[in-house]
């Protein structure tokens, strides 16, 4: 018996679909029209550098922030505009590693990963604490279940906050900044996890990072965002020799304004720019 | 701008912006009730277990600083209504003044005002170490509503243990005054009790644990507005829980002079 061949990329289901989202932060405009798509068991890494717009994009796409237009398909839904509790049964069936871990200090690592199972499951606390130490092992972090957040360092707070993000298997995963500040060892590791995560299970993952080499290694797709807008997007390859100068001075960590007018700069400070 | 056109827009900002709390504070006490209630149906209840730990901490733990100053206050009202008294020769009719004026307003109003400056600033802090640690948006991401899990324990708690709170502030605040009349008028302490429960009706009573029950309210919907309200990382989580006293305390005194003004003319 042969095994089933693989489902091309492009005829897989679109798991996220966005389309023209526009964000203001008061008057200051924040995403100027950004579509994209996700397809099922696909890393897509999305790009950028500061004040690009891509922390605004994935708070939009987590539904913690309402854009002023555009829509945002997840999983069949547009969370612009379903109901609070449609959107809190959706979000059962995502997970998300934050860039600060997000774990909650007064509970212990055991506790932490539990959470989602106690709160959406019937599972006794038996069943939940096995799935908790099974999480924490694919994550390199057995043994350490009584800890508190304020005890672990800050790879290893990494790593718990993707155990918790898939204690629950979710379809789809979002991973903020998984490998910044982080030793390249440890941020391998969480590179493998995520590519083991696609390839075992089909999870598809959305990651936010501006970690050159780390997209460049687990990125199906990468979109590249620059002042609130996709200035490339594509495969790895695609992004790497894209003809856009903005793209390649993002890539080799230039900026437009290395040489700057010094006349300039000052009117920028003080608001006379425009 | 001129100083005074300054001056009308601070205003109008700092009116807009104390209205929009309000309507804030109004909205998490209408989302709690719905958790309360449908929470079971929806499958996600308010947890009993933090609702527990929640009294443990807003009650069982205040237990000690509320006898203290009940009983301190209960002494300085006897001190104060004989000292008062004694030049009109009526000291004998100090334990009516004292029991009325403990059970009526000084219980519920020290037990608000220490419960405002231990728990309802815990809370503050804590909602807002747990903002700014995105520790809330993991509990929304995770579709867990932040309002069921966080603040509907403290609310239940503050309730049932700001009363209780004030019950027990009355008796020892009573027994403080009693010790003190008994020494001071040759006077038993069965005769002290004797006219403390001539002089309150059951009306009294109630009158003092229903502000009280206000109060906990109150004291849960500034702690979790402030909190939910910081921004600016540890010296913001500081400001805004001293905002969150200052402005508990004043809307406890307000709230106690309004109900005063309904309930006893």
């Amino acid at each position: 018996m042969t095994a089933p061949a693989p489902v091309p990329a492009d005829v897989r289901p679109i798991v996220v679909e966005v389309r023209d989202l526009v964000t203001y932060y008061g008057d200051r405009l924040i995403l100027r029209g950004v579509s994209l798509a996700v397809r099922e068991g696909e890393i897509m890494v999305i790009m950028g550098g500061s004040g690009s717009g891509k922390s605004t994009f994935l708070n939009a796409l987590l539904g913690l922030l309402r854009p002023t237009s555009g829509t945002i398909e997840i999983l069949g839904k547009d969370i612009t505009r379903v109901k609070p509790m449609e959107l809190q049964e959706l979000r059962q069936s995502m997970g998300v590693a934050f860039q600060t871990g997000a774990l909650f200090s007064s509970m212990s690592l055991a506790e932490n990963i539990m959470l989602p199972l106690r709160e959406h499951t019937k599972l006794d606390r038996k069943t939940m604490q096995i799935m908790a130490r099974m999480k924490l092992e694919v994550v390199g972090l057995s043994g350490f279940e009584a800890l508190m957040p304020a005890e672990l360092s800050g790879g290893m707070i990494k790593r718990a906050a993707l155990a918790r993000a898939i204690v629950m298997d979710p379809r789809l995963l979002f991973c903020d900044e998984p490998s910044a500040g982080l030793d390249p060892v440890v941020s391998s590791q969480i590179d493998e996890l995520l590519m083991r995560l696609r390839d075992t299970v089909g999870m598809t993952i959305i990651v936010v990072t501006h970690e050159l080499e780390s997209a460049f290694t687990i990125a199906d797709r990468i979109c590249v965002l620059d002042k609130g807008e996709i200035i490339a997007l594509g495969t790895v390859d695609e992004v790497k020799h894209h003809p856009s100068e903005r793209v390649q001075n993002l890539l080799n960590r230039r900026t437009e304004d290395a040489i700057l007018d010094p006349d300039a700069y000052l009117r920028r400070l003080t608001g006379e720019a425009n | 701008m001129t100083g005074l056109g300054a001056l009308f827009e601070r205003l109008g900002r700092a009116t807009v912006k104390g209205v929009d709390e309000m309507g804030f504070a109004v909205s998490l006490f209408g989302e709690s009730l719905f958790w309360l209630v449908m929470g079971p149906s929806r499958k996600q209840p308010v947890r009993v277990s933090a609702v527990v730990a929640q009294m443990m901490e807003i009650g069982i733990y205040a237990v000690p600083i509320i006898t203290v100053l009940s009983s301190t206050i209960g002494v300085m009202l006897a001190i104060q209504g004989i000292y008062t008294l004694r030049w009109y020769g009526a000291e004998s009719r100090v334990v009516m003044g004292i029991a009325m004026s403990v059970v009526r307003e000084f219980s519920p109003l020290i037990t608000g005002i220490l419960v405002a400056g231990r728990s309802g600033s815990a809370l503050a802090a804590r909602l807002g170490t747990m903002r700014i640690n995105q520790e809330i948006d993991a509990l929304q991401v995770m579709g867990i509503s932040p309002v069921r899990f966080l603040v509907v324990p403290a609310l239940l708690a503050m309730v049932v243990m700001v009363p209780i709170l004030t019950m027990w502030s009355n008796i020892v605040a009573l027994g403080g005054a009693g010790l003190y009349c008994a020494g001071n008028l040759d006077m038993t302490l069965g005769v002290y009790f004797d006219q403390v429960m001539e002089s309150i009706r059951v009306n009294d009573l109630y009158h003092g644990l229903g502000k009280s029950l206000i109060f906990g309210v109150l004291i849960t919907l500034v702690g979790v507005v402030n909190g939910a309200s910081v921004s600016g990382g540890a010296e913001g989580v500081g400001r805004m829980t001293t905002r969150s006293v200052v402005h508990a305390i004043s809307a406890i005194v307000i709230t106690d002079m309004i109900f005063v003004f309904m309930v006893t003319r």
